[in-house]
């Protein structure tokens, strides 16, 4: 049927790439979940809200990290994970290898974090004491110096438990040169591992399902990852992304659009842990949206792209890093999957999230 | 995964896509309903489309629970939400569901304690943790929800869960079916059937639509295989010129049903005498509420609901894309005003919905070819 297109649909395809094209505005009356959700919504609110009003590119404000002076990298976040424990890691972790990441995927060695912390009133000494534990440690696996911090109280139920907000600072690496609208057709998409480990991990965490499952979330620093790929493709690496929030195929739709450009994914080359694969399977999730707190996303040239996925392997914890899909030119700005079973779809941006407060 | 990945085996598939176009007569249209939005949902996630051949067509059918809820139940539902000590549990698809002045999502950011629970006992969960609250579970779905709506009441009576209660939107699929069979505008070939309400009806139930109507049935399971079998099944009916009910989904669906489920669905509920559904209006005998020994239980009895009938709105045609009668982009607000971020239709808002399943996945076209 799909090849006796009629003319209708192609308008109407036509109709509504050229409405998702337009900058989106920000209309809604209230804040929903939906727009921390890392989907359309939070595309929404930055495009439409913050990038006019700070007066920036889109793409710099939508970076991971922007630039101060000439070689330094300065990026931000929070972290409001529930719960603050969870299997493979906990919110102190998050907060360092976070922004330890965003510097890294920005071609910029993490050099120090400052650290605010918001703490509600009753919170326990232990579970501070665990946090601050494990942000020293994580900072120090990480290679990186908390030289800054804040400390803020509020009143019970007005934060639950803890909040942390780190900002890192990083040098950028001479060999980096990569741009959300560098991507070439030909390029190839790897990824540095397994997809989806962490927001299952914190899904079953918090016991809604009354699933279990050994899935630990891969919260860990993709410098060492990041700075193999410089070392074997240099230039040749034109795009990092660390895959968290909406997954691999929210980093992949945003990209697509900023270089307009289609991407095409092989679903059978992904890899997925087979207890994420069964466990997204009885959440009808796919793994593609699961988010990932240490697994980066990266577009080679075609020439260099055998040796960047070797040099990835050899990197501890990115043993199963793969080739996925590769950039081509059309349709612009979509992305579309050779599903396992023969057929192609398209892979869209998350509208909203199912699972809120994974980072 | 086992009992999975033996049902979306590539192989397999290319060789059913080629017994297929064996048995269809060239030159010979072929349409085929899905019944179920799960079906929907699959076909689009796979890209079924590209295995089958280019005259038998896929039209997508009434069964995706969402979206054939009308928009003065979202109303009534969000009436109740925002009740004071009521705390609101529903799935979460039926969180984005637009009513005449915004959805529950939105009702949840305006401080309506709306929570998402996955299953109806984790609504009695919260109930029970929550002693002075007041606990509403917002039911909706076909035969397939139905018996757990019904456990779960059962249970809530038996332990004397007072602040619990159910406002009950469960639906059957017999009656929208012959709705439809009875429309007019209808030219079907045959239809896919639905698989997990079988499981709970079984498939005598559609035995009226060989006999009544003369199509083929086969009720079908939801991997690729299970649908693409399905379908070579209709068709090879079609060409041996049979017409009848058969059952590709035979390692779940009994013939007869699950008899536990249905008593426990006959001891809670009884037929209401009219439910509306969007986009078809109202059908005689096909919605489902508290029978009256379960009358403590109901929300609707427990609460003034408004219970306003609201129109579905002009420009939305999810009652023709339900009925298949047109396909979700001949819609005239398709994509452009109605997007699954903002959908006017309900068919728009459910993963199972045959607007938001072609809009994300389908949204390509076989001629724009990846280059």
């Amino acid at each position: 049927m799909a090849d006796a297109v009629s003319e209708r649909e192609r308008r109407v395809l036509d109709i509504i790439e050229t409405v998702r094209a337009k900058r989106p505005k920000f209309k809604d009356a209230a804040i929903t979940m939906a727009h921390g959700a890392g989907g359309k919504a939070t595309q929404t609110l930055i495009e439409g809200l913050f990038v006019p009003a700070f007066g920036s590119e889109a793409g710099a404000v939508m970076a991971d990290a922007g630039a101060v002076g000439d070689d330094l990298a300065i990026t931000t976040d929070s972290f409001v994970v529930s719960p603050l424990r969870f299997p493979g890691g906990s919110i102190g972790e998050l907060a360092v290898n976070g922004t330890v990441n965003d510097l890294a995927v920005s071609g910029a060695r993490p050099l120090a974090l400052s650290l605010a912390m918001i703490l509600e009133e009753g919170l326990d000494s232990d579970t501070l004491r665990a946090e601050v534990e494990a942000i020293a440690a994580a900072a120090e696996a990480a290679g990186v110096e908390i030289v800054a911090g804040d400390t803020k109280v509020v009143e019970r139920g007005h934060a639950d438990g803890m909040f942390l907000c780190t900002t890192g600072v990083g040098r950028r690496d001479p060999r980096a040169s990569l741009s959300p609208q560098g991507l070439r057709p030909g390029d190839r998409v790897l990824v540095s591992g397994s997809i989806g480990e962490h927001g299952t991990a914190i899904m079953l965490a918090r016991g809604e399902f009354e699933l279990a499952a050994e899935i630990e979330s891969d919260t860990r620093s993709l410098w060492p990852a990041v700075e193999a790929l410089l070392d074997a493709a240099g230039p040749q690496l034109r795009c990092l992304r660390d895959a968290t929030r909406g997954g691999v195929a929210s980093v992949l739709n945003e990209l697509a659009r900023a270089s307009g450009v289609a991407m095409i994914v092989r679903e059978a080359a992904v890899p997925v842990h087979p207890a994420v694969a069964g466990a997204a399977e009885i959440l009808g999730i796919d793994p593609m949206y699961v988010a990932n707190e240490g697994k980066l996303v990266a577009f080679v040239a075609p020439e260099r792209a055998d040796a960047a996925l070797a040099a990835l392997r050899s990197v501890e914890g990115c043993e199963a890093a793969a080739e996925i899909g590769e950039v081509r030119t059309e349709p612009p700005g979509m992305v579309l999957v050779q599903t396992a079973f023969g057929g192609k779809r398209v892979m869209d941006q998350l509208v909203g999230d199912p699972l809120p407060r994974i980072c | 995964m086992r009992f999975v990945d033996e049902f979306r085996d590539a192989e397999l598939g290319r060789a059913l896509a080629g017994e297929i176009l064996s048995i269809v007569e060239p030159g010979r249209h072929y349409k085929v309903m899905e019944v179920c939005g799960g079906h929907t949902h699959s076909i689009y996630k796979y890209g079924l489309d590209d295995l089958l051949p280019a005259n038998v067509e896929l039209v997508h059918g009434p069964g995706c629970p969402v979206c054939v809820i009308p928009m003065g139940r979202v109303d009534d539902g969000i009436a109740l939400a925002h009740q004071p000590g009521v705390i609101f549990t529903c799935f979460g698809d039926m969180m984005r569901v637009p009513g005449s002045d915004g959805s529950l999502l939105d009702a949840k950011a305006a401080g309506a304690d709306i929570r998402m629970v996955y299953s109806p006992l984790d609504a009695l969960r919260i109930a029970k943790a929550n002693p002075d609250r007041e606990v509403i579970f917002y039911a909706i779905g076909f035969e397939t929800t139905a018996p757990s709506t019904a456990l779960t009441l059962k249970r809530a009576k038996a332990e004397r869960v007072a602040n619990f209660t159910c406002m009950c939107n469960h639906v059957t699929i017999v009656p929208p079916l012959r709705a439809l069979l009875d429309s007019p505008d209808l030219r079907l070939d045959g239809f896919v059937g639905p698989g997990h309400v079988s499981t709970v009806v079984g498939a005598r139930p559609f035995e009226f639509i060989p006999a009544d109507y003369g199509k083929p049935i086969v009720v079908s399971g939801f991997e690729p295989l299970d649908i693409l079998h399905g379908v070579h099944m209709i068709l090879r009916q079609l060409a041996e010129g049979r017409c009848e009910v058969e059952n590709q989904y035979k390692r779940v669906v009994p013939y007869d049903g699950n008899p536990r489920a249905l008593q426990v669905m006959a001891e809670v509920f009884e037929l209401r005498p009219h439910f509306e559904w969007r986009g078809l209006g109202f059908i005689s005998h096909s919605g489902l509420k508290l029978s009256e020994a379960y009358a403590d239980l109901d929300a609707e009895r427990r609460w003034t609901v408004p219970g306003v009938r609201v129109a579905d709105p002009k420009a939305c045609q999810c009652g023709e894309v339900l009925k298949g009668v047109i396909k979700p982009f001949e819609c005239k607000v398709f994509g452009s005003a109605c997007t699954p971020e903002r959908p006017i239709g309900t068919c728009m808002v459910s993963s199972e919905g045959a607007c938001a399943a072609y809009y994300n996945f389908g949204r390509f076209a076989r001629e724009r070819e990846v280059v």
